[in-house]
């Protein structure tokens, strides 16, 4: 009985073949096949839970990919309402930083051996915390939502423009960033998200701009235990070194026009003083011993606005919002709040001379100098093709096909950089479609571990495992330390150890005995319905040959599921 | 200036054979045409350089390179150290153990000082990244992928090695310790990873039922996931077979005292037994001493207890591979000249590398020290890197594995290898 089923559903499997489509060819009739529908569900997702495969037949690809472009209109299951609601992501970075980064600070000096100890620990134990709250959200909304192609888009963008959560004020504000700067914007105009990433603290810490300074300018003393930094030589106290260009070379490297993209060690300077004064906040222009780490009284007072309603005042002074914040006190030194996210620009340490960056020249105007390098760098054909080849390689194939990023390209640069033009692009190519592609991409561990969960109807009730595996794997969740992210690639992935480890655990998935998940009555047949374009001769005739309670494991363990 | 005479020779003793023509025969017969591949000559005329064998400890959080060799005879060490510092030989009963030229090891380090006595061990003083980062992930990352300041190279020196080195298909021609590849060994070359605990919890694969039916579903397979599977199980079944082999000769004798120790006989017995291994890493953590550290008792001296016991361990279970095996530690950079308020030492610059083998010039302690008074000192804060971890590496590496130039700079890329001053560091 069990064998035939299994036989049958393979038969199906086996046997649609693959005609060419045009490139509206979502929109196709043919696209009714189970394969086409994993395939789908495999690349705009982390996988299909049982039963939607059907779902999916039946309202056609093209609504579901609607639906899934307007990802709001989704309700989101319990879990994830639940997940979701901590200070991690809720609160604003001053908030955060209030709550949980002081205590890094808390013993001066001048304090006892075991105050700065006890310092130390709550520190500790604060990064933890938030550390947990972020990564069972990410975790819980990968597995559970029915927005699944925002979380893939998640999952690519944060990569795109990786942090890394142990980078000293990040630890706090790791689960802000993603919330404020990338999920929000993760289908809208590529300048948009940019934007958010350039004006979030938490990049602007990681990638050291806020200390990029006009050459030859005093500087605040905020040289941060957390950055690495314990004690600084006196020389250096309270000076910032001048120009500091990390974050204007990844801009261009890694953000925007790609390694390739045709700039210049001279463009990365003049875009590095372009970027000058662009930081968090922090006592402006030298003055005294200020800034984040000092300052003992509270960022916003009883009765102050919420991060929300803060955010609705976007640009505002947040001197507005409860006085003195940060160390920034009414003393028109010259530095104020740019955008919602509590980013700060310090005109007293910004370069207003002209600059040339990739032949245009920015006249020295301050913080809307930021705004049109901005402009530039999104509007550049490199741009477009840069990104579109990395959509391309993490939503296809680890080498894309030029023709199709050439098509999304030119979406890119027809409409204005909206991520869902481009998507739609791709996912309407013939190349998305053609059959070489199809379970042929090998999984990274984030998405083998997640798809395994979704596949066998599981529910995390307790992350520690996964974000365990996710470590063990060597892909910790905001654990990539370099600017560049994790690869998406077989290369970076596959290695004898990994593989071995991958089968070891989805064994244990199979068996039930996977730490922190419920899991569904899922039987081996269930499960090939839900993953399987196609299954080799070999593992095939192995499955039928295997005692049905072990078939789950064995399937998850198989060679095809470990590629996508 | 240096207070050391030796160790800043700018005239080498190898220097002087290419000068002079005095080399040996060999040297002036095989008619090469860069000093380079010279020496290189040399240097293997003992060793074939397909069974040599490169083991990188990495110490991760920076331990304080000050207080393993110990400048005793420099008064400023005391005046910075008042709390922390580790007694002059003789003057305590934890004091350090005589090396030369005014400088101790760490009493902790016992176990290795009679490596140092048979001329198999040595420093380098103020080595390391001369990168300026203070952050250990930063730090520890650029030491990783050997290009410091690059973050464009992602994959790890260790593993760039290896694809220089001749393939012998082992699944074990790279053994890592630990449950993680480590960035060092990331890239295209594959290692093998273990556990260093005594017992492993079984896993699905240990089962022999179950591991047959993965076989039957991934061997044979096209593609690379059939060879992975393949090798990965290789891997596993010999490093289990020499570990269960190693564990009954040790179940003769005491039990490790902790999960550490055990890393130096598990790994040594692994390449004794397995000729094929090429290189090992093991990581160790627990340095990052800013608080209370110790002097020849405390927190460091427990942690650098586990390091020198697990090293002797490993040159023990090496037995006669002692000979063809070189040990490097080190670590992302050095810490504070000056005790800090909490009787800790904060993050520096410049450490001191170790250096452990059969081939190795040692008793002897290499590198360029300018001592600790003020004006000396990196940042008037930590010690300089006088010498690039990567000349210390090429140089071992280069002589001891017979590798090109051109194969050192594939392993450590854009770095242009000036210093000639440890020449002299490989017998």
């Amino acid at each position: 009985m069990t064998k035939l089923t299994l036989s049958l559903t393979l038969a199906i499997l086996l046997s649609s073949p693959t005609p060419a489509y045009a490139d509206n060819a979502l929109a196709s009739p043919n696209h009714k096949s189970e394969q086409d529908i994993i395939h789908f569900l495999n690349r705009a997702g982390f996988g299909a839970r049982p039963g939607e495969i059907e779902r999916v037949q039946q309202m056609g690809l093209s609504r579901y990919l609607d639906q899934q472009l307007k990802p709001n209109t989704l309700p989101e299951p319990d879990s994830v309402k639940q997940a979701i609601l901590c200070d991690a992501l809720d609160k604003s970075c001053i908030e955060l930083f209030q709550k949980y980064g002081r205590a890094n600070f808390k013993a001066g000096k001048n304090a006892s051996e075991a105050e700065k100890k006890a310092a130390k620990k709550e520190a500790r134990q604060n990064f933890r915390q938030i550390y947990e709250q972020t990564a069972t959200a990410r975790l819980v909304r990968a597995v559970d939502s029915p927005r699944q192609l925002q979380e893939t888009l998640v999952d690519f963008w944060f990569n795109h423009f990786n942090i890394y959560h142990k980078k000293g004020l990040d630890n706090v504000w790791i689960g802000a960033y993603e919330e404020q700067a990338i999920r929000p914007y993760a289908l809208g105009r590529f300048r948009d998200l940019l934007g958010a990433t350039a004006h979030h603290p938490a990049m602007l810490f990681y990638l050291d701009n806020w200390q990029n300074t006009k050459a030859g300018q005093p500087q605040p003393a905020l040289q941060n235990k957390l950055a690495g930094q314990t004690t600084s030589p006196p020389s250096a106290k309270s000076k910032f070194k001048g120009i500091n260009e990390n974050y204007a070379r990844e801009l261009m490297e890694l953000h925007t026009l790609g390694v390739d993209g045709g700039y210049t060690q001279t463009d990365v300077q003049e875009l590095a003083r372009v970027l000058t004064g662009l930081g968090i906040p922090a006592r402006g222009g030298g003055g005294g011993q200020g800034g984040l780490a000092r300052r003992q009284r509270p960022l916003l007072g009883p009765g102050v606005m919420t991060p929300r309603a803060m955010a609705r005042r976007a640009g505002a002074r947040i001197t507005e919002y409860g006085g003195d914040l940060i160390g920034l006190g009414p003393d028109g030194n010259g530095s104020k709040s740019v955008g919602e996210f509590g980013a700060y620009f310090d005109a007293n340490r910004h370069d207003f001379g002209s600059k040339n960056v990739l032949g245009h020249r920015i006249a020295g105007s301050g913080e809307k100098e930021i705004e049109q390098v901005l402009d530039i760098l999104a509007k550049h054909p490199s741009t477009a093709k840069h990104i579109c080849y990395q959509l391309a390689q993490y939503y296809l194939a680890d080498e894309p096909p030029a023709s199709l990023v050439s098509k999304m390209s030119d979406t890119y640069l027809k409409q204005d950089g909206r991520i869902d033009k481009i998507l739609e692009t791709m996912f309407n190519s013939n190349e998305f479609w053609d059959p070489r592609y199809i379970n042929a991409k090998f999984k990274s561990p984030y998405r083998f571990i997640i798809s395994a969960l979704r596949n066998t109807d599981s529910h995390l009730t307790d992350p520690t495992a996964t974000a365990g595996y996710l470590r063990q794997a060597g892909m910790p969740l905001y654990g990539c330390l370099t600017p560049d992210g994790y690869k998406n690639t077989q290369d970076a992935w596959l290695n004898p150890d990994a593989l071995l480890n991958r089968i070891n655990i989805a064994a244990t998935i199979g068996a039930g005995r996977y730490p922190g998940v419920t899991t569904g009555n899922i039987t081996a047949e269930s499960l090939a319905d839900t993953f399987a374009t196609r299954l080799s001769d070999q593992t095939s005739a192995t499955v039928k040959k295997t005692p049905a309670n072990q078939r789950v494991g064995l399937l998850l363990g198989s060679p095809e599921f470990m590629k996508y | 200036m240096s207070n050391i005479n030796n160790i800043d020779d700018p005239m080498t003793r190898r220097d002087f054979l290419a000068k002079t023509g005095l080399a040996t025969g060999t040297l002036l017969c095989s008619g090469l045409a860069t000093p380079i591949e010279a020496w290189a000559q040399i240097g293997n005329s003992k060793t074939a350089a397909t069974d040599s064998k490169l083991v990188v400890i990495f110490l991760r959080g920076a331990v304080d390179g000050l207080n393993v060799v110990v400048p005793y005879a420099d008064p400023n060490y005391y005046a910075m150290r008042p709390r922390i510092a580790v007694a002059a030989p003789g003057q305590d009963n934890a004091a350090c153990l005589p090396l030369s030229n005014g400088f101790g090891l760490h009493p902790a380090l016992g176990p290795i000082y009679p490596l140092w006595q048979q001329k198999k061990l040595t420093f380098v003083l103020n080595s390391g990244s001369p990168d300026p980062t203070r952050s250990h992930f930063e730090a520890q990352d650029y030491m990783e992928i050997g290009a410091p300041g690059q973050h464009i190279i992602t994959s790890g020196w260790l593993n760039r090695l290896l694809s220089q080195l001749p393939d012998n298909k082992s699944p074990v021609r790279a053994l890592n310790v630990g449950s993680t590849t480590p960035r060092i060994l990331q890239g295209k070359s594959t290692s093998a990873t273990y556990a260093p605990s005594n017992k492993r919890r079984r896993a699905a694969l240990d089962n022999e039922v179950v591991e047959q039916r993965f076989q039957q579903m991934y061997v044979g397979r096209a593609d690379s996931l059939g060879a992975a599977y393949s090798e990965g199980i290789a891997a596993r079944n010999t490093i289990n077979e020499k570990l269960s082999n190693e564990q009954m000769m040790a179940n003769q004798g005491a039990l490790p005292a902790n999960k550490f120790s055990s890393f130096g006989r598990q790994l040594g017995s692994l390449i004794r037994q397995e000729p094929k291994v090429q290189v090992g890493f093991v990581a160790l953590g627990g340095f990052d001493t800013h608080v209370n550290q110790g002097a020849g008792k405390g927190q460091l001296a427990n942690q650098l207890t586990t390091v020198g016991q697990g090293l002797a361990d490993l040159v023990q279970a090496l037995g006669p591979a002692f000979a063809r095996t070189t040990i490097v530690v080190m670590s992302e950079f050095g810490r504070t000249a000056r005790e800090n308020g909490n009787g800790g030492t904060d993050h520096g610059h410049g450490n001191v590398m170790w250096v452990l083998g059969g081939n190795i010039n040692g008793g002897r302690l290499w590198g360029k020290w300018d001592g600790l008074s003020a004006g000396r000192l990196n940042e008037n804060r930590d010690m300089p890197v006088s010498t690039d971890y990567r000349t210390v590496v090429a140089q071992i590496i280069g002589e001891q594995m017979r590798l090109s130039q051109s194969q050192l700079n594939t392993v450590f890329p854009n770095f242009a290898r000036t210093d000639r001053s440890l020449a002299d560091i490989v017998v």
